[in-house]
C-alpha cells in the first residue's frame, strides 16, 4: 500500500499528462501526414488557447470563455495555414519548415507583448480543478477526467475520418496529393479542416493540461509540443492510434522518471526515445501498418 | 584572370585592415559601454556560427537544428578549462571545487572547445546522418535538448557545475578579439567551400543520388560537414561565453537555434557573405535600433505613441522575418556572394551602358 | 576472343511481391557496346542499378574484371543459418555502396538527367574527379593541393574539349539545351576515369539528328577512351547501327540475346514488342 501510495499520482499524472499530449500530437500527424510538413506552431496555438481562456475569463463567465476560446484556436490554426504555408505550397519542403519556425517565434514574441512577459494564471474550471483523494493519493479531479475525454474525442475523431466525405477525403489527399487533387478533391479545403481539427483538439488539450498545471508563459507550449511531435513520430507519422498510444508512453514514462528524481532528464527522455525510434524503426509503431492514415 | 584575383584578394585584405582600424579608433573614442561594441561582439559570434549552420543547411542541404547544443558545448568547454585555478573553489563551491585541477591558457580553450563539440558531433552523426530532411532536423534538436539536460545533471557537476552558473573565466574586453577570431574561422570555412570538397557538400546538395554514383562518398562526406561545421559552432560558443561572462546550460534552448536560423535564411541560404550580414543587421535590429519600440514613454510631439512596451520590438521583428521567409524567399543575398570582383564587374557594366548609348 | 569486363549471374530482384528482374545472366567484353533493350518496366534500368550498387539483388552475383562486386542469396541477412541451403552456389554477402562501384571503374549516366543544378558545366565535371583526389580536407582547405587541383582543372577542361562542352563552361548545367546536358551527363561519368560506362537510355528525348550525333559520339568514345559501354536503349536505329550484341528484357526475364541481326528476326522479340497473335 506504502509503495502504491508514492507511485501512484505519478502514475496517474502520466496518463494525464499522456492524454494531453495525444490530443495535440494528432495535429501533428495529421498536418504531417498530409503535407509532410512538422508545424512547429503547434505548441504555440496550444499556449495561445490558455491566454484567450485567461483574457476572456475575465471579462466572461467561464462557460462561455471556454467555448469561445476553443473556437476562437480553432480560427488562429485556419489563420496560420493561410499566412505561413499556403504561399509555400510547391516551394521546397524546407521553406515550409522555416516558415513554421518563423510563425512558432512570432506567435511566442506576441505572446511576450501582451502579457509582458508575466506567468499568467489558468482560471480554476469547476469540477475538473477541484481536488480529489484516490487510494489516498491527492490529485485534481482533471487528472482522472483526461484520459477519458481523450479517448471520447479520439473515437469521435476516428469515425469523422472513417465515415463522412472530409475524412475520406484527407485520407486520400495523405496517399497521394496530386493524384487526390487531381480527381477534384479540394485540397485546400481539406488541409483547413485538418488544420482546424488539429486546433481544436489542441485547445481542448489546453484546458485540461492548464487545469493541471496553471502558469502559462509564452514558451510554456515549445516542449509539450516537442513531446507531442514526438509522439506522432513514435506511433508511426500520419496515424492517429499510434500517435495516442505513442503519447501515452511518454506521458507515463516521463512521470515515473519524475518520480524517480531524474527530473532534469525527464524531457531529455523523450528526445532519446525519438532518437532510438528513428534509428531502429524508422516508421514508428503503426507506421506501416496502419490503414487509416492521415 | 588570375592577376585580378589576386588584386582582389588584396583589395579585399586592405578593407579588412581597414576595418580593424576602424574598430580601434572608435574604441578610443566612443564610450565602452556604446551599443555599437555590443552589436560588434555579438554579431561577429552569431556570424560565425551563423556560417557554420549555412556550412550544412545551406551548402551541404543537411537540415540541422543542433547548433545550440554544440554551442553550448563549445562555451561549457571553455569556461571549465580556463577558470584560473584560484578562482574553483569560489566557482565549484557546491562541488568542493571542481575535478578539474588545472587551467589552459585562452587560445588552447578556445580550440579544445571546437574539438569538443566537434567530437561529439562525430559520434551524434554516425546514427543521425542517415535521416532525411526534417527528420534529422528534429534528431539533432533531439539531441541538442539531450545534452543541455546532461550539462544541467548534478552528478555531474565536478565538472559542469549543475545548474549553476560557470564565472570567472577570462574574457575579452576589446571587441578586436571576437571579430578577428570569427573572420579567421569564417575564413577557413570560406577555404573549405571553395576547395574540392566544398564542391563535393554541394553536389550532395544538388543531387545526393548524382553525388554518389559519381563516387563521393555520402556517408563519409556528411560526417565530415557536420563535424567540421559544429567544430566552428563550438568555437561560436566559447567566443559567446566570453562575451557573456557567464554560462548556464538553461540559455542554449532551441529558440537560440531558430534564432540562428533565421538569421541565415534572412541572409540567403547558400550564401556567406548573407550570412555574415544579416547576423549584424539582426543583432542590431534586436539590440540597438529597435529598442525604441519597448519604450512606451515615447512622444512624437505631443502625440503618445500607442502600443509601444517592452516585447513590441520582438513582435515587430518577428513579422518582419515572416516577411522575408514569405514574400522574399532568397534573403538578401540567394545564393549569390558579396565579392570585390562582383563589384567590380556592375560597375564595368555600369560604366559600359553610360558609354554605349 | 577478348577478356570479360562485366559478368551477372543468376540475378534476381524482386520488390516486395514484384519480381523486377528476373533470374538475368549476361556478360560484357571487353571493348564491346552491349545494348539492354526491352519495353518499358522490363527491369533494365533495375539491372543497372544492382551493377552500381543501388540495390542489393534479392539473389545472384556480379562480377567486375574478375572480382566479384556484388553478391546475395535470399537468405543473405541471415548467412549463418542458411550458409549452404542455396546448392552452394552464392554464399556470400557483398553490399557496395554505389560510390564503391565508381571507384572500381563503372560510372554511369541516369535515365531522367541528374546533373548538380547549381553548378556551371565545367563543376559539373570537375566535381565528378573528387573520387580521384589524394588530398585530405586539411590539404585541400588550405591550398596544399594546388598542384593536384590545377592538374584535375586541365583534365577537366580537356575532357570538355574533347566532348565539345568547352566553349560553354562557365554556362550554369540547366541552361543547356537538352542533348547537351545528356552529353554533359556522359561527361560527367568519364571524369571519373572508368573502364566500364553504363549508359542508361542517352539518346531519350533526342530528336532524330540528335541520335545520330550520339551514334557516332558512342562509338568514338568507346574508342577514344578505350571503354566498353553498356547501353540501355530504345531507339531501336541507334541500337541496331552501334550494339555489339543485345539483350532484350521482358518482365524482367531475358528473352533473347545475340548480334542486332539476330535478335531482329527473333520471333520472341517481335511478339514481345508487338504483341501475341491471338488468332496464331
Amino acid at each position: 500500500m506504502g509503495f502504491l501510495q508514492t507511485n501512484l499520482p505519478y502514475l496517474l499524472a502520466g496518463i494525464s499528462t499522456g492524454g494531453q499530449y495525444a490530443l495535440i500530437a494528432i495535429g501533428y500527424t495529421m498536418v504531417y501526414g498530409i503535407l509532410r510538413l512538422i508545424n512547429f506552431a503547434h505548441g504555440d496555438v496550444f499556449m495561445c488557447a490558455a491566454l484567450m481562456v485567461i483574457y476572456s475569463a475575465s471579462y466572461m463567465p467561464l462557460y462561455i470563455s471556454l467555448p469561445l476560446a476553443i473556437v476562437a484556436t480553432g480560427v488562429l490554426g485556419f489563420a496560420i495555414e493561410r499566412v505561413a504555408y499556403k504561399p509555400l505550397r510547391t516551394a521546397p519542403r524546407m521553406s515550409a519548415m522555416i516558415s513554421a519556425i518563423g510563425m512558432s517565434y512570432l506567435i511566442q514574441n506576441l505572446a511576450l507583448y501582451v502579457t509582458g512577459g508575466l506567468t499568467k494564471y489558468y482560471p480554476p474550471v469547476p469540477f475538473i480543478s477541484d481536488s480529489i483523494e484516490i487510494f489516498g493519493a491527492m490529485t485534481k479531479r482533471v487528472t482522472i477526467i483526461t484520459p477519458f475525454v481523450t479517448l471520447v474525442l479520439i473515437v469521435v475523431l476516428v469515425n469523422i475520418i472513417k465515415y463522412t466525405k472530409i475524412g475520406i477525403a484527407m485520407r486520400a489527399v495523405s496517399r497521394d496529393f496530386e493524384t487526390a487533387q487531381l480527381m477534384g478533391v479540394k485540397i485546400n479545403s481539406v488541409i483547413s479542416a485538418t488544420f482546424v481539427i488539429g486546433s481544436l483538439l489542441a485547445a481542448i488539450g489546453s484546458t485540461l493540461f492548464f487545469s493541471n498545471y496553471t502558469g502559462v508563459t509564452p514558451t510554456v507550449g515549445g516542449m509539450p509540443g516537442l513531446k507531442a511531435f514526438v509522439a506522432a513520430v513514435f506511433g508511426g507519422i500520419g496515424s492517429i492510434p499510434g500517435a495516442v498510444i505513442g503519447a501515452f508512453i511518454i506521458g507515463i514514462c516521463e512521470n515515473i522518471i519524475k518520480g524517480l528524481g531524474w527530473t532534469t532528464f525527464s524531457d531529455a527522455f523523450t528526445f532519446v526515445l525519438l532518437i532510438v525510434v528513428l534509428m531502429f524503426m524508422p516508421t514508428g509503431l503503426f507506421g506501416e501498418k496502419a490503414t487509416d492514415k492521415v | 584572370m588570375d592577376k585580378d584575383k589576386r588584386k582582389d584578394l588584396i583589395i579585399a585584405l586592405a578593407l579588412i585592415a581597414l576595418l580593424f582600424v576602424v574598430v580601434v579608433v572608435l574604441e578610443q573614442l566612443l564610450p565602452r559601454t556604446s551599443m555599437l561594441f555590443t552589436v560588434l561582439k555579438k554579431g561577429s559570434i552569431y556570424a560565425l556560427v551563423a556560417v557554420s549552420m549555412n556550412l550544412l543547411n545551406g551548402f551541404t542541404g543537411l537540415f540541422s537544428l543542433g547548433q545550440a547544443g554544440f554551442m553550448l558545448l563549445g562555451a561549457y568547454t571553455y569556461a571549465i578549462f580556463t577558470i584560473p585555478m584560484e578562482q574553483r573553489a569560489v566557482v565549484y563551491q557546491y562541488y568542493d571545487g571542481g575535478i578539474i585541477q588545472f587551467s589552459v591558457p585562452v587560445f588552447v580553450g578556445i580550440v579544445l572547445a571546437g574539438i569538443v563539440a566537434a567530437i561529439f558531433a562525430y559520434l551524434i552523426g554516425l546514427p543521425v546522418l542517415k535521416l532525411k530532411s526534417d527528420y534529422l532536423a528534429i534528431a539533432t534538436l533531439g539531441f541538442a535538448e539531450i545534452i543541455r539536460a546532461l550539462f544541467q545533471w548534478d552528478k555531474l557537476g565536478g565538472l559542469t557545475n549543475g545548474s549553476n552558473l560557470l564565472r570567472r573565466f577570462p574574457v575579452f574586453k576589446s571587441s578586436i578579439f571576437p571579430i578577428a577570431v570569427s573572420a579567421i574561422c569564417i575564413a577557413i570555412i570560406v577555404l573549405l567551400i571553395n576547395s574540392t570538397y566544398g564542391r563535393a557538400f554541394k553536389a550532395i546538395r544538388d543531387d545526393e543520388v548524382a553525388a554518389e554514383a559519381m563516387g563521393i562518398n555520402l556517408a563519409h562526406h556528411k560526417r565530415m560537414a557536420f563535424t567540421i561545421s559544429s567544430f566552428f559552432a563550438g568555437i561560436s560558443g566559447a567566443l559567446l561565453a566570453m562575451f557573456q561572462t557567464t554560462v548556464q546550460a538553461s540559455q542554449f534552448k532551441s529558440a537560440m537555434t531558430y534564432e540562428i536560423l533565421l538569421i541565415v535564411v534572412i541572409g540567403g541560404i547558400g550564401s556567406i557573405t548573407g550570412s555574415c550580414i544579416s547576423s549584424f543587421l539582426f543583432i542590431a535590429c534586436s539590440e540597438w535600433w529597435l529598442r525604441f519600440l519597448d519604450n512606451a514613454e515615447t512622444y512624437i510631439g505631443s502625440f503618445h505613441v500607442p502600443l509601444l512596451r517592452p516585447g513590441f520590438r520582438k513582435v515587430v521583428f518577428s513579422v518582419v522575418i515572416m516577411a522575408i521567409v514569405l514574400l522574399y524567399q532568397r534573403g538578401i543575398m540567394g545564393d549569390k556572394e558579396l565579392s570585390i570582383s562582383g563589384i567590380r564587374k556592375r560597375l564595368a557594366e555600369r560604366k559600359k551602358k553610360k558609354v554605349k548609348p | 576472343m577478348n577478356k570479360t569486363v562485366l559478368e551477372m549471374n543468376d540475378i534476381t530482384m524482386q520488390f516486395g511481391g514484384v519480381v523486377a528482374v528476373n533470374s538475368l545472366t549476361m556478360h560484357v567484353d571487353q571493348g564491346e557496346i552491349v545494348s539492354l533493350i526491352g519495353p518499358n518496366g522490363a527491369g533494365k534500368t533495375t539491372a543497372f542499378n544492382v551493377i552500381t550498387g543501388v540495390y542489393p539483388p534479392t539473389n545472384g552475383n556480379v562480377f567486375f574484371n574478375g572480382n566479384k562486386i556484388v553478391e546475395n542469396y535470399p537468405h543473405g541477412k541471415m548467412k549463418k543459418l542458411y550458409a549452404g541451403t542455396d546448392n552452394g552456389k552464392y554464399t556470400e554477402h557483398i553490399e557496395p555502396t554505389p560510390d564503391q562501384i565508381t571507384r572500381l571503374g563503372i560510372a554511369r549516366t541516369f535515365q531522367n538527367i541528374r546533373l548538380w543544378k547549381s553548378q556551371s558545366v565545367f563543376n559539373n565535371v570537375l566535381i565528378a574527379k573528387h573520387m580521384l583526389r589524394t588530398s585530405n580536407v586539411f590539404t585541400a582547405t588550405f591550398h596544399l593541393n594546388a598542384a593536384e587541383e590545377k592538374r584535375q582543372r586541365e583534365e577537366t577542361a580537356e575532357l570538355l574539349n574533347i566532348l565539345g562542352l568547352y566553349e560553354v563552361r562557365d554556362n550554369n548545367c540547366t541552361s543547356l539545351p537538352y542533348g547537351l546536358q545528356r552529353r554533359l551527363e556522359i561527361a560527367r561519368a568519364l571524369a571519373t576515369k572508368p573502364s566500364l560506362l553504363l549508359l542508361d537510355e542517352p539518346a531519350a528525348g533526342m530528336n532524330p539528328q540528335e541520335t545520330i550525333e550520339l551514334t557516332d559520339f558512342v562509338g568514338k568514345i568507346r574508342d577514344d577512351f578505350k571503354l566498353t559501354v553498356c547501353m540501355i536503349e530504345h531507339h531501336m536505329d541507334l541500337v541496331m547501327n552501334i550494339s555489339d550484341r543485345i539483350y532484350v528484357l521482358n518482365f524482367g526475364a531475358l528473352i533473347s540475346q545475340g548480334t542486332p541481326a539476330e535478335v531482329q528476326s527473333d520471333p520472341s522479340v517481335i511478339s514481345a514488342y508487338l504483341g501475341e497473335d491471338e488468332n496464331a
